[in-house]
């Protein structure tokens, strides 16, 4: 059992690293790179909530995500609504959208759910980048900025705190989740979803529930990004960003909130450290991704944290 | 009215024999492994390019296509040996990315040393078109169906008639048991891999002189294949090659009769309602979990 200490030291050490990290940001660039890892961060937080806790993998996440930026970008540009109410809009419309195929989807087995999800999310990109009119196609089309009460978020270091602070959050929301009693129904179903099901647990509910919330948290990440950038094209929807997010929470390491947020750093730093092989992107990102997974076939966190307990016992 | 709807139907059988080909080699390696190999589309590119560079080169076409295929399964037999047979032992999502890392791979290896440009094959014989109750069909087409056909024949004296093709229908009904009757399950998995490569290549080859191909070709095509592979249920031969013919007759029906723009939708679309109400796919077999 563990103490309500140690579930914390982890979320402390999130808040302290998030509360320091500007200290060590020399300039915009490393604020712009730490501001999209902590958004990849949420997102994938809520993904492996999917993948790591109920074994679904969504092969189309980008598409939730791509839903709330042309939300904000659509309501905010063409209609002047205001950006949170936009924001709001997005992300409930996008959950009553995967409320309403949650259960269809979810009651397919292993590869037919990744299938299902890849078509929703492929369909969603494919709309954005034909409905010209609204979304620009695929050129995109520009997003004014995120005002609050008046106030507008602009500028990276205004934006790194309003992200930090997400993270800190979805984070703490996150742990929490896992160890009460739903979480707990989360963790069952990965096990032996049968097994789950014989001791009363009703796995499709939790698992629809992992479904919207993660894709609600996505969708409010597409929204703020849309705002942040200032741009969205059909990119944001499309399958390799869905690709990125499934990496980010298997490189990461499957069923671990830290993990998530591991994964979702050392894959956005990434592209910055390749642009240096000229080229060679593509080759050398698939190169790593293989040898990840073929030497840390469950993940950073989880693996490391099986070795240094081998060496304590 | 019918010339129209001839000209649909042709061009959807066409491009629907790639997608067979390629959902073929889907449920070639997940019958051998229960892996979605999401490298299946750059086998198809790989094919492609690899024609018809080796053409620009002054290679004869009849070489330069052996060569290609050759090419393909090769990049097959690499991919298992290399990257799927050291993890073999991980869960599947872990297989997929690996999967998805050497599709990348093939990907960006190809881009470096073959470049970005968009690459086309001279047509195998004859481009004057062949008029047909009012709609006109390009030779290529009458060979990429004659191919694809021949090729369907094969494979089925394969499984049907040789002891390895045997070994690998039943390695992909219980691989456990298939060991113990004295199959080397190891050698099957690599097999599949290869034979996928192949397949994939012979589709890529023979649609590249009518829709072209490019570096980046495979990403749609591997997706359509998967989908049609997934329509006709994953491990059906049968349903690969139906699935497959499908969905180009769909595609090409919404591109003439609905919207050019929402063609590559449509495969999803189809999927996502099949799906729905037939979960296990047009000739999925019944599965039961064990637990």
């Amino acid at each position: 059992m563990k103490t309500l200490a140690s579930r914390y030291y982890g979320l402390v050490a999130l808040a302290v690293v998030m509360a320091l990290l500007p200290l060590a940001l020399p300039n915009a660039f490393y604020y712009d790179v730490a501001i999209r890892i902590a958004i990849n961060a949420i997102v994938v937080i809520g993904l492996n909530l999917l993948i790591g806790y109920t074994g679904q993998i969504s092969l189309g996440h980008a598409g939730f995500f791509g839903l709330g930026a042309y939300a904000s970008a659509i309501l905010a540009t063409h209609f002047n609504w205001p950006a949170p109410v936009a924001l709001a809009v997005g992300a409930v419309a996008t959950g009553l959208l995967a409320f309403a195929v949650a259960r269809p989807i979810l009651k397919l087995k292993g590869h037919y759910v990744a299938m299902a999800t890849l078509g929703l999310g492929i369909i969603i990109s494919i709309v954005i980048t034909n409905e010209a009119k609204y979304t620009g196609g695929p050129d995109g089309i520009a997003v004014p900025a995120f005002s609050l009460f008046g106030l507008d978020i602009a500028g990276e270091k205004m934006w790194y705190g309003v992200v930090a602070a997400l993270l800190v959050l979805v984070t703490w929301f996150a742990l929490n989740l896992i160890d009460a009693p739903a979480g707990r129904a989360l963790q069952a179903i990965h096990g032996s979803e049968i097994a789950a099901k014989v001791v009363g647990v009703d796995t499709t509910r939790f698992k629809v529930r992992a479904f919207v919330l993660s894709a609600v948290l996505a969708s409010i990440m597409g929204s703020l990004t849309a705002h942040y950038v200032g741009f969205v094209t059909p990119g944001l929807a499309g399958f390799f960003h869905s690709i990125e997010l499934v990496t980010m929470v298997v490189i990461g390491g499957m069923a671990s909130v830290f993990g998530s947020i591991i994964g979702a750093a050392l894959l956005t730093m990434l592209p910055q450290v390749l642009s240096a092989f000229e080229g060679w992107e593509t080759v050398i990102f698939g190169a790593i991704l293989m040898l990840t997974m073929i030497f840390l076939p469950r993940g950073l966190v989880p693996t490391l944290r099986l070795r240094l307990g081998k060496e304590r016992t | 009215m019918l010339a129209a709807f001839l000209q649909y139907l042709f061009s959807g059988l066409t491009v629907g024999a790639t997608y067979a080909l390629a959902a073929l080699g889907f449920s070639i390696i997940y019958n051998a492994s229960g892996v979605i190999n999401f490298a299946q589309g750059e086998f198809i590119m790989l094919g492609g390019m690899s024609a018809a560079v080796l053409v620009t080169a002054g290679i004869p076409l009849p070489f330069a296509i052996l060569l290609a295929v050759g090419i393909a399964g090769l990049a097959g037999l690499l991919v298992e040996k290399l990257a799927i047979e050291p993890a073999r032992n991980a869960e599947v999502v872990t297989l997929i990315i690996i999967t998805i890392g050497a599709s990348l791979f093939i990907r960006g290896l190809v881009q470096v040393f073959l470049g970005k440009d968009t690459h086309s094959l001279p047509p195998f014989g004859g481009e004057t078109p062949i008029a047909f109750l009012g709609a006109t069909l390009l030779p290529q087409s009458v060979w990429v169906l004659g191919i694809t056909l021949v090729v369907v024949a094969v494979l089925g004296w394969f499984f049907g008639r040789t002891l390895l093709g045997k070994a690998m229908l039943a390695t992909s009904h219980n691989k456990l048991a298939a060991q113990l009757v004295g199959i080397n399950t190891r050698m099957i998995l690599l097999l599949s891999f290869g034979l996928s490569g192949v397949l994939g290549a012979v589709g890529g080859i023979i649609v590249a002189p009518i829709t072209y191909t490019s570096y980046d070709a495979g990403i749609m095509l591997g997706l359509k294949g998967f989908v049609a592979a997934t329509l006709g249920g994953l491990g059906s031969g049968v349903g690969a090659i139906v699935g497959g013919l499908l969905l180009g007759i769909v595609e090409a029906m919404t591109a003439g009769y609905i919207s050019s723009a929402y063609k590559d939708a449509m495969p999803f679309v189809l999927i996502l309602l099949i799906l729905f109400f037939l979960p296990r796919g047009l000739f999925g077999a019944k599965v039961t979990e064990r637990v």
